[in-house]
């Protein structure tokens, strides 16, 4: 049966489709996969042994897919891998968990993550550290870690996490599959528990380019539930390209530079190279304030968050600590249920937000992110795509960054300036670096989804990165 | 206390009411008041994880209505912001308000300038139940969130206002106008109209403003006056003791009607605004803006204006008939209908008389007497076919059972008897019976003619004209 | 560098309970990554307009038409502390 597990989620729809796979033989596969999880990937796996009936022209055809716990699913546990919402069962399923059921692609497994989104390796998830499957001594990224680990080690076809500064490509990249951010507002956040409201985006983690414009044809799409929602423009397509004629790529030095482990570099250069064989042109440029993105980031985000978080006090849902007052009763349930990490974000937003620091700190940071959206606006009337590594380094050890934020923190320094400016980008596999994947990010134009997808397809052909070690 | 009066107080007023929307201000729920408990919740007014606000057009037109007819500037673009504290009310811990682009600016109603006019969510209810036995013992409460996410409109004045009678007076005129805009059902009772005053006195012709302070939970019209006047003279003695009023937020007592101090926890006093990422702006178009003027309807200063203008009414009575709706509608269907009536005469049979009969706040409309009837009866009048007086039986006829006035008069033979002879007679057959009234008549003293009026009217059943018996009592007493 | 008082503060607006220690680390912590924060200090951004949303969109509006709310049952299920018709909690200025 391994077979199955081979083929990529299209190819098993295609085939589902054509009648040469059975839809239950694919479930049952995937279902004893996911339960033999050791990578501590997932956070519940169906107990559902048949498959889940999908309609028959479906366009997911009865994919399984696994989704970031962060997702409210009725019923089911979502826990955004906090012991304050641990055992939480939300009465409603988010937007885009509905919109892929309804497309045919039944709920496998939901997976661990950072506590509240809030981590580049997953290791600040209250239920444990997920494993990468390249190495099990090493992280797998962050914070849709065990989205990533789950589809590289092929415990499920395809999954879907959340980026709000790099959380879907950072694990992508260091995982050694494809995962892509979308444009802000093109996929509802109805029923994402909230990290960065103004920053969180859902998207896909798959093996190839094909499965993510598949995943994402189906996540897309305005949503009355989600003021800030818009949809796509135009449908998302299936890729096609093989080559790059045409296309120009902007180099930005700020991405480029220093902080950049050498052996991604190299890989990066490679890539770029693949790139003009394929006809795309290649030219360095500048994102001025890209070096100041991870510093408005960390006022936006956490301010943002500490209001977010505000509402878990014990009241209606989720860990209650006893109390014989209010104020006990919130900062013995608060302090009780939220880990260091998600305590250190909440102070620092809540001091940026607090009187008399709002214009230095957050006031000013919403400049600074005025500035970065500026910058790739100029970038556009020269470049159809800015292209970088997608994390300075590859995965690291357990434990190692933990206990310096701001190390950690620079995960993030390639993938949050296109978050701040709400551009949609993608990371593709980009060869390894001592056995360990890298990644090649690709951000275009707001609602450039399409074209991103297709020149990512072409590049992919050329790198020919092969994900099979890390599902063995 | 004389010494006051070398004070005067400065009043502002910010005044919450509750728009009478069919759902809540961010979520699909139900508006309405004295459901069960927790009924009309859903995930976002419950603040849910991963729950999201979605704003109420309806709450958008009200909020341009109450600006137009307040004379407002309306926002050409407004956002949202998160007013951030902790509390049980709070489910998201958050209140979604308004903060430096609310949706209304400046404005005015009557002599009191407004401040702004902004828009947001209401609070859960906290229902105290005691001790609990459950923690310790120790006393506890239950929140429903029925009333949490319902549109509220925050309306805050310039502190025009000088005494508690003038804001009493103020806060009517303001409840009649938002009623008669159908934006709200303005109760203070359920409290959907709540008001907040702040309160400070300086010396009478100074122009510079005293500390304030804001007093809370005076849901009534005299709760508000009783705590205002308390306040006032609290601050007062202060002054004249040479102490100064600390800034506070003072809690009326209804039980005691004093003002005790609110718990005030240090860190209340920073709500670290910003603005609401989960919304995106509200831009008032040309469309939201027509829908909002089509919803308005003639308020009171425009419609006593027109009744001054249209039916030549004094100010009292256009004022009367504007402020009361109801009263202004049935006249206008009255002096319409009236075709042998003066308007003015119309008006005042209805305010003067048929409105006493009904009784207070009672809509004639309801009662059995048509505005048609009440026109004619007018006009009978007018043409001295029927006297006041009889008139006025005929109305308590109508008041009982309704019917035609005319008809009415001829049944109960109530007709004006005009100068004919049948009440030549009756006035002879007093005059007889009364002679001693009748000499000093005779003798000059006109003042006793009114004594033999009565009689003459009672045998007439107050058909008869009072002007014309008396002619006929002075001529057949050869004093004419 | 943030003092004890400024980090004691801002845990108490964030309703958050800390030991002396975590107080101690917390302060240390903050400070390190606003050193690095504060480098936006040195831009020049004075007449620079605030983002606080990438969407370029205006009047997303709902209209006024109710729709079920839930059953009490389900909202209830999920109460730490629930009676028969809401959620208990501590009444305000108890036991303190
Ligand atoms: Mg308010
Ligand atoms: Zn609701």
């Amino acid at each position: 049966m391994t077979g199955v597990l081979d083929l990529t989620a299209a190819e098993a729809a295609a085939r589902i489709r054509s009648g040469e796979l059975d839809r239950e033989a694919l479930w049952s596969a995937y279902h004893e996969r996911a339960l033999s999880d050791r990578l501590h990937a997932l956070s519940w796996v169906s107990d559902e042994l048949n498959a889940p009936p999908v309609e028959d022209e479906a366009p997911l055809a009865g994919v399984p897919v696994a989704v970031k716990d962060l997702f409210c699913t009725n019923g089911i546990p979502s826990q955004a891998g906090s012991k304050i919402l641990e055992g939480y069962k939300p009465p409603y399923t988010a937007t885009v968990v509905e919109r892929l059921i309804s497309a045919g692609a039944p709920l496998l497994a939901k997976t661990h993550q950072d506590e509240f989104a809030m981590g580049s390796s997953t290791e600040n998830c209250a239920f444990g550290p997920t494993l990468n499957p390249w190495d099990t001594g090493r992280v797998p990224g962050g914070s849709s870690g065990g989205s990533a680990a789950a589809v590289a080690a092929g415990l499920a076809p395809w999954a879907i996490g959340t980026d709000t500064g790099g959380s879907i490509r950072q694990p992508a990249a260091l995982c050694g599959i494809v995962g892509l951010k979308p444009t802000y507002g093109a996929v509802s956040r109805y029923g994402m528990i909230a990290f960065a409201s103004s920053l969180d985006q859902a998207g896909p983690f798959t093996r190839d380019v094909t499965d993510s414009a598949l995943l994402l044809s189906a996540m897309v799409g305005k949503d009355p539930c989600d003021s800030t929602s818009l949809g796509l423009p135009e449908p998302v397509l299936l890729p096609s390209a093989a080559d790059l004629r045409g296309i120009r790529l902007g180099v930005p030095e700020e991405l480029t530079g220093e902080g950049i482990e050498p052996g991604v570099l190299k890989a990066f250069e490679a890539t770029l190279a693949l790139a003009e064989e394929l006809g795309a042109s290649v030219k360095r440029t500048r994102l001025p304030h890209a070096p100041h993105a991870l510093a408005a980031y960390y006022l936006i985000a956490p301010a943002e968050a500490s209001s977010n978080l505000a509402r878990y006090d014990g009241v209606r849902y989720g860990l209650r600590e006893p109390a014989e007052n209010l104020t006990e009763l919130y900062t013995r349930t608060r302090s009780a249920g939220f880990g260091a990490e998600v305590k250190r974000r909440v102070m620092l937003g809540t001091y940026a937000l607090s009187s008399g620091y709002y214009d230095a700190y957050y006031g000013r940071a919403q400049k600074v992110r005025t500035k970065i959206a500026e910058d790739f606006d100029r970038a556009w009337g020269e470049f159809d795509f800015i292209v970088s590594p997608t994390s300075p380094g590859v995965a690291f050890e357990l434990g190692a960054k933990t206990d310096d934020p701001w190390a950690m923190y620079l995960n993030d320094y390639c993938t949050v300036p296109v978050s701040l400016a709400g551009l949609p980008a993608i990371s593709i596999p980009n060869g390894l670096s001592d056995g360990l994947p890298t990644g090649f990010q690709m951000a275009g134009p707001a609602f450039s989804e399409n074209r991103i997808l297709d020149a990512a397809h072409a590049l992919e052909g050329a790198i020919g990165f092969d994900g099979s070690k890390a599902r063995q | 206390m004389s010494k006051t009066t070398e004070y005067e107080a400065v009043i502002g007023l910010e005044i919450h009411v509750q728009l009478a929307t069919k759902t809540k201000m961010f979520c699909s729920c139900a508006n309405v008041f004295g459901e069960e408990p927790n009924t009309l919740t859903c995930p976002v007014c419950l603040g849910l994880p991963g729950a999201l606000p979605v704003v109420n057009a309806r709450a958008i037109e009200y909020g341009l209505m109450m600006g137009m007819a307040l004379e407002c500037e309306l926002a050409e673009h407004s956002i949202f912001h998160r007013k951030n504290y902790f509390y049980p009310d709070s489910p998201k811990a958050y209140q979604i308000s308004q903060y430096d682009m609310p949706l209304c600016s400046g404005g005015r109603l009557g002599d009191v300038r407004l401040h702004r006019i902004h828009l947001e969510e209401d609070a859960a209810k906290l229902v105290h139940v005691g001790a609990s036995g459950r923690i310790h013992g120790s006393d506890s409460s239950v929140v429903d969130f029925n009333r949490c996410g319902t549109p509220l409109a925050e309306i805050v004045t310039e502190p025009d206002l000088h005494s508690a009678e003038q804001a009493r007076d103020w806060l009517t005129l303001l409840r009649v106008t938002l009623r008669q805009i159908g934006v709200s059902d303005v109760n203070m009772e359920e409290g959907s109209l709540r008001c907040d005053a702040n309160v400070s006195v300086r010396p009478k012709g100074s122009s510079k403003l005293g500390t304030k302070t804001e007093l809370k939970n005076m849901n009534s019209f005299r709760f508000l006056m009783q705590g205002i006047n308390a306040e006032v003279a609290r601050q007062t003695e202060l002054k004249l003791a040479g102490k100064r009023v600390s800034q506070e937020t003072l809690h009326f007592d209804p039980a005691t009607g004093s003002l005790s101090p609110l718990r005030s926890k240090e860190e209340a006093h920073d709500y670290r605004y910003f603005p609401e990422p989960d919304l995106v702006a509200v831009a008032p178009t040309e469309g939201m803006l027509a829908a909002a003027r089509a919803g308005l309807p003639e308020l009171p200063a425009a419609r006593s204006e027109r009744y001054e203008r249209d039916w030549s009414l004094p100010l009292d009575t256009a004022r009367l008939f504007a402020f009361r709706p109801e009263l202004g509608d049935y006249f206008e269907q009255a002096a319409t209908a009236a075709t042998e009536a003066d308007p003015r005469v119309v008006a005042n049979w209805l305010k003067d008389d048929l409105a006493a009969r009904l009784g207070a706040d009672a809509d004639p409309a309801a009662s059995n007497v048509t505005p048609q009837a009440l026109a004619k009866l007018a006009g009978l009048v007018q043409a001295r076919a029927v006297s006041s007086s009889a008139a006025r039986q005929v109305l308590d006829r109508l008041v009982e059972a309704g019917g035609d006035p005319e008809a009415i008069i001829e049944g109960e033979g109530l007709g004006a008897m005009g100068d004919g002879d049948e009440l030549a007679a009756v006035v002879a057959r007093v005059i007889e019976s009364h002679t001693a009234i009748a000499e000093q008549i005779r003798s000059g003293n006109d003042k006793a003619v009114g004594a033999l009026i009565g009689p003459v009217m009672r045998e007439t059943k107050g058909r008869a004209d009072g002007g014309e018996v008396r002619k006929l009592i002075l001529a057949q007493l050869g004093q004419a | 560098m943030l003092t004890r008082e400024q980090v004691l503060h801002v845990a108490r607006l964030a309703r958050l309970e800390l030991t002396d220690e975590e107080l101690e680390r917390m302060g240390e912590e903050l400070s390190g990554v606003l050193d690095h924060i504060e480098k936006i200090g040195e831009l020049e951004l004075d007449d620079v307009a605030p983002t606080s949303h990438v969407v370029a969109l205006e009047n997303a509006l709902r209209a006024d038409e109710p729709r079920p709310s839930l059953a009490r049952d389900l909202v209830l299920a999920e109460a730490p502390d629930p009676t028969e018709t809401g959620f208990r909690v501590p009444s305000p200025g108890a036991g303190s």
